[in-house]
């Protein structure tokens, strides 16, 4: 049918011209004089320190979401507590705050001259806003609902049969949920573990404000593409946001062939983050 | 992003169960969860404390700090010609991103699920790398392709069209991402009956199909402005920043936070934060609907 | 007795799942608890298995108070009706999964899987996913799981209710050969009458969270307590302010003679249900025959005792209806046949609401 071929060929353009040649250009840029911009970027130390940074806090802020992500979607599906739809509310709260409000918010709170908690944790020699640990913050408040949103909609497709089986037959919940709740979830916490590595390493708005962007101190890589850019270096930025863009896809990749049928998944009503 | 399928041996043993299993819903208070135990309550314990050091005490902290600076702080700095320019473009092309988004991502999603050709899957991937891309890095590709630079000669750096070019890259899935399982769902003997009866494929489209979409259409389209507006990183590169012209809420937000201007920034950032909470009540509604349609 | 559970009751909100109920378990035997969706027949298997908590009243297994123990520490064998089978593990896993818990040696185990899988004729599937077995056999091998740690009660939640047909009869049988095979106590809860008639030893009639009737398969059905265990386990019609079950109901082409005597109250068995003597006919007029393999259903127009027509089912054989004749609008005399039990039909608002019920 005409109209089906029409459809079809808007969407590849449309796809095509906002998605696909941009990011390709990326790879084109990096390689323009092969390998040259890439090894000038890895020899800078700068750019290893920042690449290290990033991969240091997107694991840390990885391991803090899939705990919590996993332990309150089990609370959210599994038991009944007043409040219960307000805080499955809230937690989506990330999807739809600006980076920039998230770091506002960190150091308003965290920081050394905000009336909260910063004063009392830095007279005590703790410091978080710029520094790692606010950047770990930071990181794992925009990634916070990734995990959550994979493992609660299998959760409740899964039901408690399984597990009241198991109960039944003498597991005690630790091991009731190692033997069988862990293994029926694992691939819902893989997904939301791969997501938020991505979200994690890319994070930007937030993390400049909170890590205060002191090269070789606080800054992390997608902070380093842009004031490389702006220093003129940009056979290094691109080159860094290259090895960026490349995870990111690399894990969108991965997500999209381990999952079975991407479309015929009913549980995802409420949008993506 | 987030499209969640349950694994495929699921499949079919929820298809079994469903029926029954809602049934006992309607007449038990909560099926399969109980209340909390005492173990459980030390963890969600442990957990609230944990959100609320980490999200909600420093986002309750912006409100806290706006209203330490007052009515008069507030109205002033948000009727600044300055800000109020900023709000007014990024409230304006956020909503004509969302306009595009719901005719361009409501068309992806049905040449997604409908349509069947090579090379499909790669749209797939496709749609979820702007969720994925680091914004800087969305903001370095889209300059290159459509910058001083551009390959196609088109040159939108530091324009109005810029932003409009980065709130349509970041929000692209949003819309896509909601109709798509909403859609897969759809009964397609429903269509055919409105066939049957002598309805028009466009009729059957407008009267049928589009009003069991339009909740999954609305929740991604909120989600979708609440993206936009809140977009910083892939602005950076490509927008210029200028002042009255191209400068986002976000980037007013730290060009005040830089200054130490802290009451400012907190209230311009409070107005993005009540239009988040906006969003997140708009959508806790519309999934309820979602959900019952589905 | 096996399981003793007194005075029983729960609330899920505010609906009364279990409303004080008693009631005690056989050892050895297989007890039924038969009733409509929403009776509370799960709530109570639940209870007894821990895995719902009762508001109030007293679990006791095998002489022990159960009341506030935990699923896991009541050695309770429980089969779900949608298998709950784990789906990662294969099939002699699932069945080793409560001896792996309970640290049974591993050669152990093995002879046990290997015994149980042999029971349940899965031998051959030991090493597939419960994915790649039919409803029935992960049926098979969710009974063998819960065989396998030798609990002291099996209990089975609507066991062969997600089965089709063919392979729910089949299974009951073999549900039944088992359990005369390996005499443990065992509970199964059923919304299907024939099933319980057919399979326990003895019934317990659940409904609106009370017990209706406790007995055995043949005491239920010669003698119904009350009008809901009558109408619940199998098909009745109204007869002259009498609730009789339809193939109880003679259909004379002429008026037949009335013999002297009248209905005699109180059964044997001490039930609500009154055995007919032949009593006088009622006349009325063919509506339509219906014919269901050999059997012909006949329905007909009674005048009512408030003038207005009643409609009153009868069962017959085909070679009976053929015989005399049956067209719709013949003239007909009814009567309840001499022997069988009826009981009287209650307040006319009652009917309706058993209906809802069921």
């Amino acid at each position: 049918m005409a109209k089906t071929y029409a459809f079809r060929a808007i969407v590849i353009v449309y796809l095509g011209l906002l998605v696909a040649w941009p990011v390709s250009l990326v790879a084109k840029a990096t390689f323009a004089n092969g390998f040259d911009a890439l090894a000038t970027a890895l020899s800078d130390p700068s750019v290893v320190f920042a690449l290290k940074l990033t991969v240091i806090v997107a694991v840390q802020a990885v391991i803090l979401n899939t705990i919590f992500g996993v332990g309150i979607s089990l609370l959210l599906v599994r038991y009944e507590f007043r409040g219960k739809r307000l805080l499955s509310s809230l937690l989506d709260l990330p999807l739809s705050v600006s980076p920039i409000v998230v770091g506002l918010a960190l150091v308003l709170v965290y920081g050394g001259r905000g009336d909260w908690f910063g004063p009392g944790l830095e007279a005590n020699g703790i410091q978080i806003i710029f520094a790692t640990p606010g950047i770990v913050l930071a990181t794992a408040f925009v990634a916070l609902p990734l995990v959550i949103r994979e493992v609660v909609p299998v959760l409740t497709e899964l039901g408690t049969d399984e597990e009241q089986a198991a109960m039944s037959l003498g597991a005690s919940p630790v091991q009731t949920f190692r033997r069988i709740t862990l293994p029926a979830i694992k691939w819902a916490v893989v997904y939301g573990v791969v997501l938020t590595l991505a979200r994690s390493l890319g994070e930007f708005g937030a993390v400049k404000i909170v890590s205060g962007n002191f090269e070789g101190k606080t800054q992390t890589a997608t902070l380093l593409v842009e004031q490389k850019y702006q220093d003129f270096q940009q056979p290094t930025a691109y080159a860094t946001a290259f090895l960026l863009a490349l995870v990111s896809v690399a894990c969108i990749v991965v997500v999209s062939f381990l999952r079975p049928d991407h479309s015929s998944s009913k549980a995802q009503s409420k949008g993506l983050s | 992003m987030t499209t969640t399928a349950p694994p495929v041996a699921a499949a079919p043993e929820a298809a079994a169960t469903g029926l029954p299993a809602r049934r006992r819903a309607g007449r038990r208070a909560a099926p399969g969860s109980t209340r909390l135990t005492p173990t459980a309550g030390v963890g969600l314990g442990v957990a609230l404390i944990w959100f609320s050091a980490l999200a909600l005490l420093p986002l309750i902290a912006v409100l806290v700090e706006t209203s330490t600076g007052g009515w008069p702080v507030f109205w002033s700095t948000i009727t600044n010609a300055q800000t109020a320019a900023a709000l007014r473009l990024t409230i304006t092309q956020a909503l004509g991103v969302t306009a595009v988004n719901i005719v361009m991502g409501t068309l992806i999603a049905w040449v997604l699920v409908r349509d069947r050709f090579p090379g499909k899957r790669a749209l797939e991937v496709l749609i979820d790398i702007p969720f994925a891309l680091p914004t800087i890095v969305a903001g370095l590709v889209l300059l290159t392709l459509y910058g001083p630079n551009s390959p196609l000669g088109v040159n939108v750096a530091n324009t109005r069209a810029a932003v409009f070019l980065a709130f349509l890259f970041v929000t692209l899935p949003f819309v896509v991402r909601t109709v798509q399982p909403v859609l897969a769902e759809l009964d397609k003997s429903v269509e055919e009956a409105a066939a049957s009866l002598g309805a028009s494929p466009f009729t059957t489209f407008r009267r049928i199909i589009l009003p069991a979409l339009t909740p999954a259409i609305a929740a991604g389209a909120a989600l979708s402005f609440a993206r936009g507006i809140s977009e910083y990183g892939s602005l950076v590169l490509l927008s210029g920043n200028l002042p009255m012209r191209t400068e986002v809420t976000s980037v007013r937000i730290l060009s005040y936070l830089e200054n130490g201007d802290q009451a400012a920034a907190a209230a311009v950032a409070s107005v993005l934060l009540v239009v988040s909470l906006l969003v997140i009540v708009a959508l806790d509604v519309l999934q309820r609907r979602v959900v019952r349609r589905g | 007795m096996s399981i003793e559970v007194s005075r029983v009751s729960k609330l899920f909100g505010d609906f009364v799942a279990l409303d004080d109920v008693s009631v005690s378990i056989p050892t050895g035997q297989l007890t039924a608890l038969l009733g409509p969706s929403g009776g509370g027949k799960s709530t109570l298997l639940r209870i007894i298995a821990g895995l719902e908590q009762a508001d109030t009243g007293r679990i006791d297994i095998e002489g022990r108070d159960a009341t506030r123990l935990p699923a896991r520490k009541r050695n309770v064998g429980f089969v779900f009706q949608h298998y709950a089978a784990f789906k990662h593990l294969s099939v002699a896993r699932n069945v080793a999964f409560g001896l792996e818990i309970r640290k049974t040696p591993k050669d152990q185990t093995a002879d046990r899987v290997h015994e149980l899988l042999k029971l349940v004729h899965l031998e051959q599937f030991a090493d597939r996913l419960p994915s790649q077995l039919s409803g029935g056999q992960r049926q098979r091998m969710a009974l063998a799981r819960a065989l396998a740690i030798q609990p002291s009660v099996l209990l089975l939640d609507e066991p062969f209710g997600a089965l089709d047909a063919k392979v729910r009869k089949e299974l009951r049988d073999w549900l039944r050969r088992l359990h005369d095979e390996i005499p443990v106590t065992t509970v199964f809860v059923t919304h299907d009458q024939e099933e319980a008639l057919e399979v326990a030893d003895e019934i317990v009639v659940i409904n609106n969270g009370r017990i209706e009737q406790v007995g055995s398969p043949d005491e239920l059905y010669d003698a119904p307590a009350n009008y809901f265990v009558m109408s619940f386990l199998g098909p009745v019609t109204h007869l002259d302010g009498k609730l009789v079950r339809p193939h109880d109901v003679e259909i004379h082409t002429q008026a037949p003679v009335p013999v002297a005597g009248d209905t005699v109250a109180g059964g044997a068995t001490g039930g609500a249900q009154q055995t007919a003597a032949a009593g006088p006919a009622v006349e009325g007029t063919v509506v339509r025959t219906v014919r269901v393999g050999f059997e012909a259903r006949v329905e007909v127009a009674v005048a009512g005792a408030d003038g207005a027509d009643q409609s009153v089912e009868a069962v017959l054989t085909r070679a009976e209806a053929r015989t005399l004749g049956l067209a719709p609008g013949a003239k007909v005399w009814l009567r309840q046949a001499p022997g069988s039990i009826s009981i009287d039909a209650p307040a006319a608002a009652e009917p309706r609401e058993l209906v809802a019920a069921v």
